[in-house]
């Protein structure tokens, strides 16, 4: 029981991110590049608002729960705004290091677009977010032990493992609406990709009510997931031209006939 | 490119410490580089016993590195040969029959001493050859890979803990002097050996390895290049010494081509010098097609110490693959830095600080700051 949940959650967990990687990530040295320096400004994010919580709960009383738990609840808000500001930041960096790699390719053309960067960069978050918040997890279930046995939630395997495929393909819709933004200077889409990570990230405080916080997480999920599809440049006509390989544009620069 | 060999070393240094017990498991031994015991009474003792520990290492590594570069100097090739080649000896077969043995013994798996001997000969000797003469390219790629993984584990399980950290951090401070100070005995090294335009010896350092590379777009001229790896042996001198490759053209051309190789269909071999990740312009007709051909080497002695500080960070750390994880991504973007200040200097840097830098940072960090946050997030069930 224990090594089928284990690869089952890992897989539900990591399934959609690590097929996203292997089939458009991982052929390309440069994307890699920009995927885990994603995941180094995510997990720097990270340092900073556990430094903020651990001061915090320093000079908190260590007793009262409700203190601690409050404390807790600030640095789940304080970590989601860190990170936010810090894919603002590697937005700026990147459009900075843009003209740099021009320079350092010798290439007319940018070598990598600032779309895909936005796809990368938010896949670089989310795996960085997701791998944070399941490995130890993961590495529990496969030993010996009672899920819920204090009277939790027997659940408690499954509902982190959805959970973090939400977050990661999230992180993913939010970094491709959040620089598509940026470049158009939409500020009110900004705010709309903050907050969506603020409810989504609120919504788990009623864990283990995994009802009320899955199910509108998944609701987020598909609305970012249409939304980033748009603003990816993404259309009803092109999907329909996707689907059916029809696409000439797509078989032209892959060489294949139709 | 780097990142795979990197990540794969790291991989399987993690794999190991995590099954297998006998690495992490506290024998008492010690290797003679560090005499002092670390199960002392107080904390000022221990601290003073890892200084010193740390303290005879490096000397012990400076010593040896400073005979490397005179042997080469005063062109005793065939002493350093010899000497690589025994290193190389002990690593393939000795070290790794102890590997096999554990990971025997962790799985309970019976085998008897005629299959062994037979696994371990053959292992040994494919090894020797293609680290030394000629061999497929990924197998000579996976070769390296599995003794810097050795040497790791060795130094996980023989350095006691504080040991450890302080030798990383010293390390890479003494890399940053060797290859960057005017007379630093790697600058040295990689100076004369342009000077001499000689393909790269595979003297330098305690086993070379040679790889022969065949340039597609050339002549099919095999040049010869080699890498050094270190295997300290417990009982010769150990040193991560720099590695140094030349090239028949005098520069420090080697390729790890992955995508080149696939796409082209060409064999091109990679080497890994220690410490030192050059990047060599090439002064050959212009056969290098774009950035990826262009020789980026990355010494043994890097893939080693990364690997050490990523296998230290899992067996030691309570929080577990949290600190694994985020050791490993500092020290990835520890070397995507070094790399894009090879392409912006152009010319041997060594690989050491920045990534061992990052990945002591973000070890303790982690360790003592986010583990227990994540670990009352995890409680809760709360996702940032």
């Amino acid at each position: 029981m224990t090594a089928s949940v284990f690869f089952g959650c890992t897989f539900i967990a990591f399934g959609p991110a690590i097929a996203l990687f292997l089939f458009t990530i991982a052929r390309e040295p440069l994307r890699v590049i920009f995927l885990i320096a994603g995941a180094f400004f995510w997990l720097v994010s990270l340092l900073l608002s556990s430094l903020v919580w651990f001061i915090s709960v320093q000079i908190s009383n260590k007793e009262s729960a409700v203190q601690q738990k409050g404390l807790l609840i600030f640095g789940v808000v304080l970590s989601v705004l860190l990170q936010e500001t810090f894919r603002f930041a590697y937005y700026k960096l990147l459009k900075k290091a843009n003209e740099g790699l021009l320079t350092l390719s010798q290439e007319e053309t940018m070598p990598i677009s600032i779309r895909q960067l936005a796809y990368v960069s938010g896949l670089g978050f989310g795996f960085m977010s997701g791998a944070f918040s399941v490995v130890n997890i993961l590495a529990d279930s496969v030993g010996p032990g009672t899920v819920g046995i204090h009277g939790d939630s027997q659940h408690y395997f499954l509902s982190s493992a959805f959970m973090t495929m939400a977050i990661i393909l999230l992180h993913m819709f939010w970094g491709v609406v959040f620089f598509d933004a940026c470049e158009k200077s939409r500020w009110w889409a900004v705010a709309a990709v903050v907050i969506s990570h603020l409810v989504v990230s609120c919504l788990t405080f009623q864990n283990p009510e995994y009802v009320a916080s899955l199910i509108p997480t998944y609701v987020i999920l598909f609305v970012m997931g249409i939304w980033a599809f748009y603003s990816a440049g993404g259309s009803f006509r092109n999907l329909k031209l996707c689907l059916t390989c029809k696409d000439k544009d797509f078989l032209l620069s892959n060489h294949r006939s139709r | 490119m780097l990142f795979v060999p990197v990540t794969l070393c790291m991989v399987v240094v993690v794999a190991t410490i995590k099954s297998v017990g006998f690495y992490t498991q506290n024998d008492g031994q010690r290797l003679i580089y560090t005499p002092f015991p670390e199960d002392t009474d107080t904390v000022g003792q221990r601290a003073l016993h890892s200084i010193l520990n740390a303290t005879i290492m490096i000397t012990v590594i400076i010593v040896m590195t400073l005979v490397l570069v005179l042997l080469y100097k005063y062109r005793c090739y065939k002493v350093i040969q010899g000497w690589l080649f025994l290193s190389s000896l002990l690593l393939l077969f000795f070290f790794s029959y102890i590997y096999l043995k554990e990971v025997f013994k962790t799985y309970n798996v019976a085998m008897d001493y005629f299959t062994l001997a037979i696994i371990i000969w053959n292992f040994g000797v494919v090894g020797m050859m293609c680290i030394h003469w000629k061999g497929p390219l990924r197998l000579q790629q996976a070769y390296l890979i599995m003794i810097s993984a050795l040497m790791a584990l060795v130094f996980i399980k023989y350095l006691p803990e504080w040991t450890a950290w302080l030798i990383l951090a010293v390390i890479s401070v003494y890399d940053l002097l060797a290859v960057l100070c005017p007379k630093g005995p790697l600058r040295i090294l990689v100076e004369t050996a342009q000077e001499r335009n000689e393909p790269i010896f595979p003297a330098l350092i305690y086993s070379s390895t040679m790889v022969w590379l065949v340039n597609m777009a050339d002549t099919d001229r095999p040049q010869r290049n080699s890498t050094e790896a270190e295997p300290p042996q417990q009982d010769a001198v150990a040193s991560p010494a720099p590695s140094t490759q030349s090239q028949d053209d005098g520069g420090f051309n080697s390729t790890w081509v992955n995508q080149q190789e696939h796409q082209l269909g060409a064999i091109q071999s990679t080497e890994e010098t220690r410490r030192e990740v050059q990047e060599m312009p090439s002064d050959r007709p212009p056969v290098e097609e774009d950035d990826e051909e262009r020789g980026v080497k990355l010494g043994l002695g890097d893939f080693i110490f990364y690997s050490m500080l990523v296998g230290k960070a899992s067996a030691a750390a309570s929080g577990d693959w949290n600190t694994t994880l985020a050791c490993f991504v500092a020290i990835l973007i520890g070397l995507c830095l070094t790399l894009l200040l090879l392409a912006i200097f152009k010319k041997a840097l060594p690989a050491l600080p920045i990534s061992i830098f990052f990945g002591l940072v973000f070890y303790f960090a982690t360790d003592n700051l986010v583990r227990p946050f994540m670990d009352k997030l995890a409680l809760h069930q709360f996702y940032i």
